[in-house]
């Protein structure tokens, strides 16, 4: 465990009945105040929001369609008319990387909301029924650990058509791994308290002891590894787009970008330099959310 | 320790023959064979060919043809290039993407440990925000946009090293650059915070009492201790290597066995496949086995744990 505790605000909220709603919120108020100090936190949050506003309302607001081509320009530089210049079929990029943008944050959500379902469900039923359950079940995710999951993935896609539905469920499939032993972790130090005890002294069924009084004090944990599972399934995404194997044209996503700039580099340097700017632009701030997260949360790191 | 690695050893077994097993399955489950992306083969002539590989068994016959070839290490014929076997060309494949798996751990840990080392020791200073800057860098900035930057700068603008191939020893300092420092940054984090927490013990503040150097308080003591973290962390990132080493080999056309499994994924050459994957499969627990036993024995408690 760490050697300094500064405050333990986690300890403290977790008191259970109708005290919760108001220590929680006062909980939730700490936590952001210990946010809004962290500066690069808050870069993190405020770039994400420019980004996301940009990807939802831009492409409205943009004279150029996504999907307009104009041979005659061809790859132009950046200038007054097309902002970030244009691809070799004279496309906006800049609506291009909005569009794509919509589509990569798209599939960093679903995939991760497939993760954290698949994840919070498992552990939380491994940590709370324990016993053999738990160790059957955690063995399988030590397995699951050691499989190359990454290659299990290409060849889901290249056999099943590079469908994008698929897409989030296989890379969904594959992120859920360490969020579910957080949860068992969490679970199964917080079923040991009173006020969990208290709970099976009123006779309230084990489904709602587990949903309604413990899976809430573990939510600081899951909204942490939330925010720091989407960059890697970005990543993922962005891994398999350049492979060819993710997003397929006419569709595009910042992966499918950066392949495309990667390829003509050479000439027009700014087709691979503004995708990539932005896409790792949005990584850096997740990870930087995240982090701030952890400690306004106060959440140890430790997985074990 | 011995009967530790034993179960491990076992369960390593297992999930290789899950492995094998799902993946012949779902390659042969899947739509459109390793022959029908050739144009008008004439159905005498497919049937032909589908007798010569075997593909006119019954499934289950397959499966246990193919088991059985296995246990004598014999990945059999290439759909692909006639007259090649699958183990040719993995022997041909492998050393090169294990040289540059290789260098790249070598350059992830050199660079992650030093920066984890320096931050650690000098907290809060210069030093320790530039081993933070750079680790940001690494985990923020994927490999395929570093890589083409790469070439970019250092291959096509100066001209200091060729921007594809693996002839020249030079060759190598890119790729293993790149795909080094996207593993470096993870590493220097577990090592700064590993070594942070270690540096508060009691142990520690006995070495010092005794009038240990720093250098040996630091390489002798804490280390130890504090590069458990970092051990643990060496599986999922040799793991992570060698399928980032797809995207490399890629970029910097390098005729390894990335290249070769996403370009055998796309021919549908089963065989070829499913050997590539299993070789994949048996290197990366063959690694985790390692770093299992290595965190054995360097923590007795997790030793006592199993």
């Amino acid at each position: 465990m760490s050697t300094s505790a500064p405050s333990t605000p986690h300890a403290s909220g977790l008191s259970p009945g109708g005290e919760a709603a108001e220590r929680g919120s006062s909980l939730g108020h700490d936590a952001w105040l210990r946010l809004r100090q962290n500066k690069l936190a808050v870069f993190g949050a405020c770039t994400l929001l420019v980004v996301a506003l940009a990807c939802s309302l831009g492409p409205l607001l943009s004279p150029y369609g996504y999907e307009e081509t104009r041979l005659e320009l061809g790859a132009s530089a950046p200038g007054l008319r097309h902002w970030l210049g244009t691809d070799v079929l004279g496309r906006d990029l800049l609506v291009r990387m909005l569009y794509g943008g919509r589509i990569s944050l798209a599939v960093g959500l679903s995939a991760t909301v497939v993760a954290l379902t698949i994840g919070v469900v498992y552990g939380a039923v491994a940590g709370f029924f324990g016993g053999k359950l738990d160790a059957a079940l955690m063995r399988a995710v030590d397995i699951l650990y050691s499989l190359p999951f990454t290659i299990f993935v290409i060849l889901l896609m290249v056999f099943f058509g590079r469908n994008i539905i698929l897409l989030f469920v296989a890379i969904g499939a594959v992120e859920w791994l360490t969020m579910a032993r957080i949860v068992r972790g969490q679970v199964m130090s917080i079923k040991q308290m009173e006020f969990v005890e208290a709970a099976h002294a009123l006779g309230f069924g084990r489904r709602r002891i587990l949903f309604r009084h413990i899976l809430p004090n573990v939510l600081g944990p899951i909204i942490v590894y939330t925010t720091l599972t989407i960059p890697s399934v970005m990543l993922l995404e962005a891994f398999l787009s350049f492979l060819g194997l993710g997003v397929q044209p006419p569709m595009s996503s910042w992966g499918v970008l950066i392949k495309d700039g990667a390829e003509k580099m050479e000439e027009f340097p700014w087709l691979l330099l503004f995708p990539g700017t932005v896409f790792s632009l949005t990584l850096f701030s997740l990870n930087f959310l995240g982090d701030g997260l952890r400690d306004a949360l106060d959440v140890r790191s430790s997985k074990d | 320790m011995l009967r530790f690695i034993t179960s491990r050893l076992l369960q390593s077994l297992l999930a290789l023959y899950l492995i094998v097993t799902a993946t012949f399955f779902m390659l042969r489950f899947v739509p459109g064979g390793p022959f029908t992306a050739e144009k008008a083969v004439p159905p005498e002539i497919l049937r032909n060919l589908e007798a010569h590989y075997g593909l006119n068994q019954p499934l289950p016959r397959q499966y246990l043809d193919y088991l059985g070839s296995l246990l004598h290490g014999d990945f059999g014929p290439s759909f692909k290039y006639s007259n090649r076997t699958v183990n040719e060309i993995l022997a041909d494949k492998l050393p090169v993407s294990l040289e540059l798996g290789l260098w790249s751990l070598g350059v992830a840990l050199l660079l992650g440990l030093s920066l984890g080392i320096i931050a650690a020791l000098r907290r809060n200073t210069w030093a320790d925000y530039l081993a933070t800057a750079v680790g940001t860098i690494g985990l923020s900035v994927p490999t395929f946009v570093i890589g083409p930057l790469c070439v970019l700068a250092f291959a096509i603008h100066t001209g200091w090293f060729s921007a594809s191939g693996w002839y020249l020893p030079a060759d190598r300092v890119l790729p293993s650059l790149v795909l080094g420092l996207a593993y470096a940054a993870p590493i220097s984090r577990l090592t700064r915070g590993g070594l942070l927490e270690v540096l508060h013990q009691d142990y520690i503040r006995t070495a010092r009492a005794k009038g240990a150097s720093e250098a040996r308080v630091v390489f002798k003591h804490a280390l130890r201790g504090g590069l458990l973290p970092v051990v643990a962390y060496l599986g999922p990132a040799t793991a992570g290597i060698l399928t980032g080493s797809f995207v490399i080999e890629t970029i910097f056309q390098i005729p390894g066995l990335g290249r070769e499994f996403v370009t055998s994924a796309f021919n549908r050459d089963y065989t070829l496949v499913l050997g590539t994957v299993i070789l994949y499969a048996a290197l990366i627990m063959a690694l985790n086995l390692l770093v299992d036993v290595v965190q054995a024995w360097m923590n007795p408690k997790v030793r006592l744990e199993t």
